[in-house]
């Protein structure tokens, strides 16, 4: 070992993906400081804080062995739907939907949680399942409960983007665990057939009304319209190049809204252009491949599922949030990861890293041949 | 699911995870490169389009109005110009809590009750992108006032604005025309935001609004930026307007002005038309409303009693006015016989009454004029020369004369609203009451009664052609005077004999003495006429014609004159028409009008001594007598209408339907007396006052 002067534990981190999340989580905060109007107050200092910190925290919990992952992946499953359930009956009580759980201390929210959780308990269902068993109905039951039931409480809450997100994350790791691929492609049509019917049925009216004004959103533009036709002005007249920091229109007066929150990466491709957007997009990019040559290296069904299904849901952050600010997607309420002000997604997000970093760490130990 | 699976393995497991997971990789990369795509196509395919919205969101630009251009006279004096105006006007669309802000308005600019309920009457009525004018030509302390305490008072718009301004005030009414608040179909047309600018006002008549591109100028902005609340962050550089081109008139303001006054009290018009050129220097309609607060927006008031005088104020007379002509035709008939061969030393003898076929046609002398060479005729007036020559010849050989010196002639001219008469002849009659020509029609039409009408324009035309002997073209725009006017197609001799007539009217014992120039070597050449708006009957002239002071206004008969001076080199020539005038008073009769404006021109220190002199008797000047008049006008409507009296800018261009019904009905009145006329009564000019 080269490292003689450099600890051996602090030599074995994987200092390349680290690198780039400090790099992602830094340009958030400079954007955070030009959307504060060039002030560090209220978002980028505290912003930068906690990632730091949670960012120790992932490295700290990269250290967790994956059996104790692979153990406590049911259990806390099922901690986090207790929860969800107990935010709902609060929310009945209290009168109105709630998302939050007020422990005095902290707010959590659970349905967050869920996201790596999913991925996790899906991961341990398959890794229980017998090979033999992976093209019987017994491989999809169960998991199509583990998914169904967080799924549809979130989406009781009402908060759409996040229940699409625990079905996409649970999917992904039923396809990865070799479910067969018609019953995707089947899927697939069946969704096409049911969102229709969902629309009109299901839906909640603003839901609905997202929905509807993302397939047009210039035929309301000052109403539920504005932020997609805003943030596509905030994209598309920064050019290549962008307006330069600090010099942003949109966000600086005030026309882009949520510039700090899902909308932060207009906020950061007006002042950085394409230039900056493609760039970010690079990092998550490699991220996120990071995650999946992780899976790739891992030994164990657990390990594999369990990073690839971590990695893609890091994915689908990034995917949805983008899709929604250009105007690809009708506006779901999820946020930038890194970016993003706000903990929620900063804390799933480095929980899902440190994960993917224990696995890592596996990995590496174990001899090569 | 198939009922019999095929065995998974643990290997194939694993090898059908790491082709899925390469998959789910590749995929990922495919929407990174899909966003990737999307977002070059936003900011680089789309960057323009982004950015002019992005800019429009960053920029709140307010229009400027343009400074009107001015419209000066021949020698650079104005006619319309512009002033400064703080006004306050109010954006029904942003405007919050109408109540609170209207009673703090009223407070702060000292509003009365009057204009409160207008201002709340156009705001229910306005569009809701039109502004509402709550009150111009502020003092600095008032519009001050408003402007520190804007915050309270959302949707009120204070500003600096050019309001137009027309010194000589009612003199130049229908010449200019007026301006005011465009209105809801006009920006419907355009959709130019100018046009919704609070103190944005465009020509709504006269040349105002023919000359509206020239006039109108570009607009200014004042940019700020704004952030989405509306909350001004930084002025931006303020984009000047492009003041109007100025338009200049042949017209002589001080004429205009002189001629308008000395017009009096009368329902009349005068040109003045130069002789070298054919520039018209002055085009005065009396009595007339007062520009000024026509564009400032009249009340329901001022426009009912505008609309009810008798005097029609709102009719331009002198495009749109239709006279018989009456005896200022009589040269032209002269220039007319001359040219088809009659001798201008041939009498005839007027025996005072001419019988034709069952009727007897009277001359306005009782007893007679005795025998009348053409000179005499013209001179004395005599009908019974002009009915005989007539009658011999037939008026299908006039009526081509008549045209060629302007009559029945429709001028290039940017007034939108030209009636243009008839110069009548037996194909018109049969094409338009489908009859024949009779003995009575050509008797009537060569003393300029029956069938003939004219505009007062067309008239002084008639003089300034026969005075220069060229088809000069009348002109009002001073970069568009026709200056190469050809030479009528007739001999010069008899042109020297028509004019040489047309002097023995003022000089030599005529019908015109009345209008002899007091400037010594300097001699007018006029003709009178007189325009009869009733019939005589047969029983009235036996117990003895009427007298015009007897009888009221309306069918009082009309007095005309056209002039040329000096009369041995004409450079001025000029037509005054009075309505109903009668000849009842001499101050205020044609010749002595006629008179004062041809001194004007030649001698402006006399004009001027001579309308101090006169001016006094009939009330003074024209603003003294309109707030008279208004005055009266208010007192006898006790108690005054209600404060529903809102300012409208709907009233009265001169093509407006109630000013086309005022007009329709004084020429009808005049078509009407024609075709009814009946042989045995005739159609015969009244007393012409000798002087």
């Amino acid at each position: 070992m080269s490292g003689r002067t450099v600890p051996e534990g602090l030599a074995r981190l994987p200092w390349k993906v680290i690198l780039l999340v400090i790099a992602i989580g830094v340009f958030g905060q400079v954007v955070l400081y030009s959307a504060a109007g060039g002030s560090f107050s209220p978002w980028a200092k505290s912003q930068g804080l906690r990632f730091f910190v949670l960012l120790a925290g992932a490295v700290a919990i990269s250290r967790v062995p994956e059996r104790a992952w692979k153990a406590g992946a049911l259990p806390a499953y099922a901690l986090i739907l207790i929860a969800l359930v107990l935010v709902e009956l609060l929310g009945a009580i209290k009168g109105g939907s709630q998302r939050w759980l007020d422990l005095g201390f902290i707010r959590l929210q659970p349905s967050e949680f869920m996201k790596p959780a999913i991925v996790l308990a899906c991961a341990k269902f398959y890794d229980m399942l017998p090979a033999g068993e992976t093209r019987r109905f017994s491989a999809i039951w169960p998991a199509a409960l583990l998914i169904g039931l967080p799924a549809a409480f979130v989406m009781k809450q009402p908060d759409l983007g996040t229940g699409l997100m625990i079905c996409a994350g649970g999917a992904t790791v039923m396809f990865l665990a070799g479910i067969p691929l018609r019953l995707f492609v089947g899927g697939a049509l069946a969704a096409a057939v049911a969102i229709p019917l969902a629309i009109n049925f299901v839906l909640h009216d603003y839901q609905r009304n997202r929905i509807l004004i993302f397939l047009d959103p210039e035929s309301d533009p000052l109403g539920t319209g504005y932020h997609i036709s805003q943030s596509k002005i905030a994209i598309g007249s920064g050019g290549i190049w962008g307006k330069g920091f600090l010099n942003g229109t949109q966000s600086h007066l005030d026309y882009l809204p949520e510039g700090h929150t899902d909308f932060v990466f207009a906020t950061m491709a007006e002042e950085w252009g394409l230039v900056g957007g493609c760039l970010l997009i690079l990092a998550f990019l490699l991220v996120i491949r990071w995650g999946i040559d992780v899976a790739q290296a891992a030994e164990g069904r657990f390990a594999r599922l369990a990073a690839a299904g971590l990695a893609t849901t890091i994915f689908f952050y990034v995917a949805i949030n983008l899709m929604m600010v250009m105007g690809l997607a009708p506006v779901v309420g999820i946020p930038l990861p890194l970016v993003s002000f706000g903990s929620s997604a900063q804390l799933t997000v480095l929980l899902s890293l440190g994960i993917l970093m224990s696995i890592d760490r596996q990995n590496r130990r174990r001899p090569r041949w | 699911m198939r009922r019999n699976p095929k065995i998974v393995t643990e290997a194939m497991q694993s090898y059908s995870f790491s082709r899925r997971a390469w998959l789910l990789g590749a995929a990922q990369a495919g929407v990174g490169v899909m966003l990737a795509g999307r977002m070059a196509w936003l900011s680089v395919a789309q960057n323009e389009h982004y950015s002019i919205l992005s800019e429009k969101n960053r920029v709140d630009s307010t229009l400027i109005p343009p400074r009107r251009g001015w419209i000066v006279d021949r020698n650079g004096v104005p006619i319309a110009n512009n002033r400064t105006d703080f006004r306050v006007d109010i954006i029904p669309d942003r405007l919050r809590d109408e109540d609170r802000v209207l009673v703090l308005l009223q407070q702060l600019l000292r509003l009365t009750p009057e204009d409160m309920a207008r201002v709340r009457i156009d705001l229910d009525r306005a569009a809701g992108f039109q502004p509402v004018q709550v009150a111009e030509r502020l003092d600095w302390d008032r519009f001050a006032a408003v402007s520190v305490r804007l915050p309270e008072l959302p949707g009120v718009q204070p500003s600096r604005a050019f309001a137009r301004h027309y010194p000589a005030g009612a003199a130049v009414a229908h010449l200019t025309g007026y301006v005011g608040v465009p209105n809801a179909e006009q920006f419907k047309a355009t959709r130019d935001g100018l046009l919704v600018t609070p103190g944005f006002k465009l020509g709504k008549d006269g040349l105002e609004k023919a000359l509206e591109s020239r006039l109108r100028g570009k607009p200014g902005a004042k940019r700020v930026e704004v952030t989405a609340r509306g909350k001004l962050v930084a002025e931006l550089a303020t984009k000047p307007d492009v003041p109007g081109k100025t338009a200049k008139l042949t017209i002589d303001a001080g004429l205009q002005e002189y001629a308008a006054r000395r017009l009096g009290t009368n329902s009349g018009s005068a040109v003045v038309i130069d002789c070298r050129t054919g520039e018209m220097l002055c085009m005065v309609s009396v009595p007339a409303y007062d520009p000024n607060s026509f564009s400032d927006g009249i009340s329901h008031l001022e426009w009912q009693m505008l609309s009810e005088d008798d005097h029609v104020p709102l009719m331009n007379k002198v495009t749109q006015g239709l006279y018989p002509p009456g005896s200022t035709v009589k040269p032209m008939n002269a220039l007319a016989l001359l040219d088809a061969g009659v001798a201008a030393d041939q009498r005839i003898n007027c025996t005072g009454a001419m019988r034709v076929g069952t009727g007897v046609f009277h001359c306005h002398k009782r007893g007679g004029h005795g025998p009348l060479d053409m000179k005499g005729a013209v001179a004395q007036s005599c009908d019974i020369y002009f009915y005989e020559m007539v009658r011999r010849l037939g008026y299908d050989r006039i009526a081509p004369v008549a045209r060629t010196v302007g009559l029945g002639e429709k001028f290039e001219l940017p007034f939108t609203t030209q009636r243009f008469g008839t110069v009548p002849d037996s194909a018109w009659k049969l094409r338009k009451y489908k009859d024949e020509w009779r003995v009575a029609d050509s008797l009537n039409a060569s003393i300029g009664q029956g069938y003939v009408l004219a505009n007062p324009l067309q008239l002084a035309v008639m003089a300034a052609r026969l005075a220069s002997g060229r088809a000069l073209q009348p002109s009002i725009l001073a970069d568009r005077v026709h200056r190469d006017a050809p030479a009528l197609p007739y001999q010069s001799e008899h042109l020297q004999l028509v004019r040489e007539a047309m002097w023995g009217v003022v000089n030599g014992g005529g019908t015109g003495g009345a209008a002899r120039l007091l400037i010594p070597g300097v001699q007018i050449a006029a003709k009178t006429g007189t325009a009869q708006v009733r019939r005589i009957t047969m029983a009235e002239r036996r117990s003895g014609v009427l007298k015009n002071g007897q009888l009221p206004f309306k069918l009082r008969d009309h007095a005309l004159f056209v002039c040329f001076a000096p009369a041995d080199n004409p450079r001025y020539a000029a037509g005054v028409v009075l309505e109903h005038n009668g000849h009842t008073v001499r101050n205020l009769d044609t010749p002595l009008i006629g008179r004062d404006i041809m001194t004007y021109l030649l001698d402006r220190e006399r004009a001027l001594a001579s309308l101090a002199e006169v001016e006094p008797t009939w009330g003074g000047d024209i603003a003294t007598r309109m707030a008279a008049t208004e005055a009266a006008y208010r007192a006898a409507r006790n108690p005054p209408p209600a404060a529903a009296a809102t300012k409208t800018d709907a009233v009265v261009p001169s093509d407006a339907p109630a000013v086309e019904r005022a007009t329709d009905l004084a020429n009808q009145t005049q078509a009407a007396l024609a075709t009814n006329t009946v042989a045995e009564e005739g159609s015969t000019e009244g007393t012409e006052r000798d002087e």
